[in-house]
Formats: C-alpha cells, sequence, structure tokens
C-alpha cells in the first residue's frame, strides 16, 4: 500500500499527548473513531479537553475516558445521554462548557476556515449566553461566539484513498468532515483505503489535504 | 372534564400537527424537523407525500423508524432511533445540516416543551436539578426554524400547568412560540397574544381556562 499517512492504532493514538484538546466526530454512538478511543483509553493519556457532541454512554465509547479519569474539561453540546457527567460536573472533577449544537458545529466549521468568531441569534437571552458579548444585529439580538480549534481530531471516515481523501456513511458522517478543518493534527480511522484513483472525485466530502494520519480499523 | 390518558393524548396532539402540516403542504413541499417524544409521532400521522423530514444530525429525507433486523446504527436520528432512508434523501454534515435549520430553510420544527408562557418564551433544554447537563439541537432549532410548534401535553404528570404566565425554567428562546398544541388546545401567538384556535370536544371552555395558567384571547 503506497500511503505515507498510515500509522498503526497505538503509534496514532501517541500524538495525543497529556492535556491535549482532542476533538471527536460522534453522535451518540455513530460515526466516533472507535479503536482510536479504545486506544486512548488504553493509553492512560489524562488532563484532556475532550471536544465533542456528547460523551457516548457511561463506560462506553468516550464515556470510557471519563470512567478512566482523563479528562479535565468537556467542550460540547449533549451529555445527558451519559449521566456520569453530570456527577462529574457536580463533584467538581471537571468542568464542562455547553454551547448550543449548531453553534457547536459553526464554531469548529469557523475554526477551519479562518473565521474567529461570529454573530448568531442562537442562544440569545439565554443562560448559554451569559457573559458574552450581545449586539442587535438585522432586528435580532445576536450573540458573539469564538470558533473552537483543537490540537488534534479523531476523525471516523468510512473510505480513505491512499492520499487520504475521504467519504462518509449515511449519519455516521456528522461532525468529522468539520473538524477535518479545525485541528493542527487530523487522524483519521476508516474502514478501509483504497488505491488513489478509485474514489469518485465527485463524491469526495474531505479533501486529504486536510487528512495528516490514517489508520485502518482492524475489525 | 372528560380525561384523557397519556397515550391517547400523545396520539391526539401528534394527529392535530399532522393535519396541520397536511394541509399546509397543498400548497408544496414542507421541511419539517421533529424533535424527541410527541413530535416523532407526527412522522407516524402525516399523509401528504409533500412532506420531508430533516434531523439535525445530518439528513433529509428520513423515514420510518427502522423495523426489528434492519437496523443500523450508523443510520439514526437526533434521537438515536434507527431510521430507514426514502427516495431522494441526502446526508450532511453537522454544519451544513444546522445551516438548513439556522439559515431559515427549515419551515417547521415541532418540539416538546417543559413550559410556555404567554409572550411565546419557551422553557425545554434543561430541568436545573442537577442531573441533566445537555442542550443539543433546542436553541438552534427554536431561533432558525421558520415556524415552531410546541408539543406538549396541557399539564405535567402532577396536573401543573405547562402554559404559564411566565417561564420559571430556563429558557430555550425569546419568544420563538408559534403555536401550541396540547391534547386539549390549539392556541398560536398572534402579534404578541396568546389565542385559542380550537378547543377538543368534552372540554368547556371554563375547564380549559382551569388548566392554564397563561391568559389567552378567545
Amino acid at each position: 500500500m503506497a500511503c505515507d499517512k498510515y500509522r498503526s492504532i497505538e503509534d496514532a493514538i501517541a500524538m495525543v499527548k497529556p492535556g491535549s484538546r482532542v476533538m471527536v466526530g460522534s453522535f451518540g454512538l455513530a460515526g466516533y473513531p472507535e479503536e482510536l478511543i479504545e486506544a486512548l483509553s488504553a493509553s492512560g493519556t489524562g488532563e484532556l479537553t475532550i471536544i465533542s457532541n456528547d460523551l457516548g454512554t457511561p463506560g462506553v465509547g468516550l464515556g470510557k475516558l471519563l470512567t478512566n479519569n482523563q479528562i479535565r474539561s468537556l467542550i460540547g453540546t449533549y451529555y445527558n445521554w451519559n449521566p456520569e457527567v453530570a456527577v462529574a460536573y457536580n463533584e467538581g472533577r471537571i468542568s464542562v462548557k455547553l454551547v448550543p449544537q449548531g453553534t457547536f458545529a459553526e464554531a469548529i466549521r469557523a475554526a477551519g476556515v479562518g473565521i474567529p468568531a461570529f454573530f448568531t441569534p442562537t442562544g440569545a437571552g439565554t443562560e448559554l449566553a451569559a457573559g458574552k458579548e450581545t449586539r442587535e444585529l438585522g432586528g435580532r439580538a445576536c450573540v458573539l461566539e469564538e470558533s473552537i480549534h483543537a490540537d488534534v481530531a479523531l476523525i471516523k471516515a468510512y473510505k480513505a484513498d491512499e492520499l487520504g481523501n475521504l467519504v462518509y456513511y449515511k449519519t455516521a458522517r456528522n461532525f468529522n468532515p468539520v473538524m477535518a478543518m479545525a485541528a493542527d493534527t487530523v487522524i483519521a480511522e476508516v474502514e478501509e483505503i483504497v488505491p488513489v484513483g478509485s474514489l469518485d472525485p465527485e463524491c469526495i466530502v474531505t479533501p486529504h489535504m486536510y487528512v495528516d494520519v490514517l489508520t485502518m480499523r482492524k475489525s | 372534564m372528560q380525561t384523557i390518558l397519556e397515550q391517547q393524548a400523545k396520539e391526539r396532539i401528534a394527529s392535530t400537527i399532522a393535519r396541520y402540516f397536511d394541509s399546509k403542504a397543498r400548497d408544496g413541499r414542507l421541511f419539517i424537523n421533529l424533535g424527541v417524544g410527541i413530535p416523532t409521532l407526527v412522522a407516524n400521522y402525516v399523509t401528504s407525500p409533500n412532506i420531508y423530514v430533516q434531523a439535525e444530525n445530518g439528513m433529509l429525507g428520513v423515514g420510518c423508524a427502522a423495523p426489528e433486523g434492519q437496523m443500523d446504527h450508523d443510520l439514526i436520528n437526533a434521537g438515536r432511533t434507527c431510521i430507514t432512508e426514502t427516495p431522494g434523501c441526502s446526508y450532511m454534515d453537522s454544519a451544513a445540516s444546522f445551516g438548513m435549520i439556522r439559515g431559515g430553510h427549515v419551515d417547521a420544527t415541532v418540539i416538546g416543551a417543559f413550559e410556555v408562557d404567554q409572550k411565546g418564551n419557551i422553557a425545554n433544554w434543561i430541568i436545573p436539578n442537577g442531573k441533566q447537563l445537555g442542550v443539543g439541537g433546542a436553541m438552534d432549532l427554536v431561533t432558525g426554524a421558520r415556524e415552531v410548534v410546541i408539543a406538549m401535553q396541557h399539564t405535567s404528570k402532577n396536573g401543573k400547568p405547562k402554559m404559564v404566565k411566565q417561564c420559571t425554567l430556563p429558557i430555550t428562546g425569546i419568544g420563538e412560540a408559534d403555536m401550541v398544541v396540547t391534547e386539549y388546545a390549539v392556541f398560536v401567538f398572534d402579534k404578541g397574544r396568546l389565542v385559542l384556535k380550537e378547543i377538543a370536544p368534552g372540554i368547556t371552555l371554563e375547564e380549559l381556562r382551569a388548566i392554564t395558567d397563561a391568559d389567552f384571547d378567545v
């Protein structure tokens, strides 16, 4: 296989350092890089900031990182599927920053496309806008939201070619393509790596420029 | 007052909203987003082929729930239920999906609520009891969708009115509600006033007022 981006799951996850800001693609248990997360939890690397929509369920997927005490803070949208998050937060073990889901997706996209912050009416007048600049624009109260960037993004795609072009599978796509644009190092876990030229250029969702490392699922 | 059992109440709310959407869809295609709970049931009652369901986790053209044995855990709606494709459906990333919602391209969203007040403020994202920690897409949906339809039972499980003068729980959006559908009535917000549009058979106006804390016009 002529793929200079290919690494073993273990070598790839060693790029996550203690204290890293790590973005992880997922929506519940759909479209998350399962074997990378398994390896991250086995590595014991701690003090992490995890930037993801949710935190899976207790002890499963991203939930493992919390059970293992590897998390210092969370930035995301919905932790009600994993009640251990509220418990850890109430006990002061982790900090949690809740962001409306659309603002979260847009803030990651913004980081990827060089927009440091943007105004949106979402959340205006609510608790989640507390302490944020609010301005009236187009007749509506709008909140200033800063972009969200990470040191490392762990994403899940369906197929890659040897250059690192990515295609996704159904609703497993979710946050993965925007996270692929918003981190210093982007590691993609895929099911299959195919020769360059065999993916239809019209169907490539993430161009290879964004992808630094490819890993392949063992199972 | 005729008591309505919970399951019957939910079905009545969902079918009322479905009738409303079916009539709207006579004029053209209608793009809707359905929240978890009663809102999801609306899909079971709509009959118009002009209605397309959007799911904020990244799909347009959501089909019915996947039957046992045909579940694909990478094909889910925002409530994490395994669903099916419809012909012409498409997938998009989360930013593009919320772009549909926040950009005003989704015609209507149906959501549940803990409280709605007479100014159209909605409280549906958190009960601050220390057990919840999540907002999801609720704030984006109420702010971005062109029409916000609240689907909820008229009173809480212990009989307290959910339509109140002023929300006591943390709000999701200011003045964003356009319509409230309960098992007993349909209300709309018209120029900042809450107006009763329909009342269910078997309940009088006095009985409705007794279980509604919010002031409304008839």
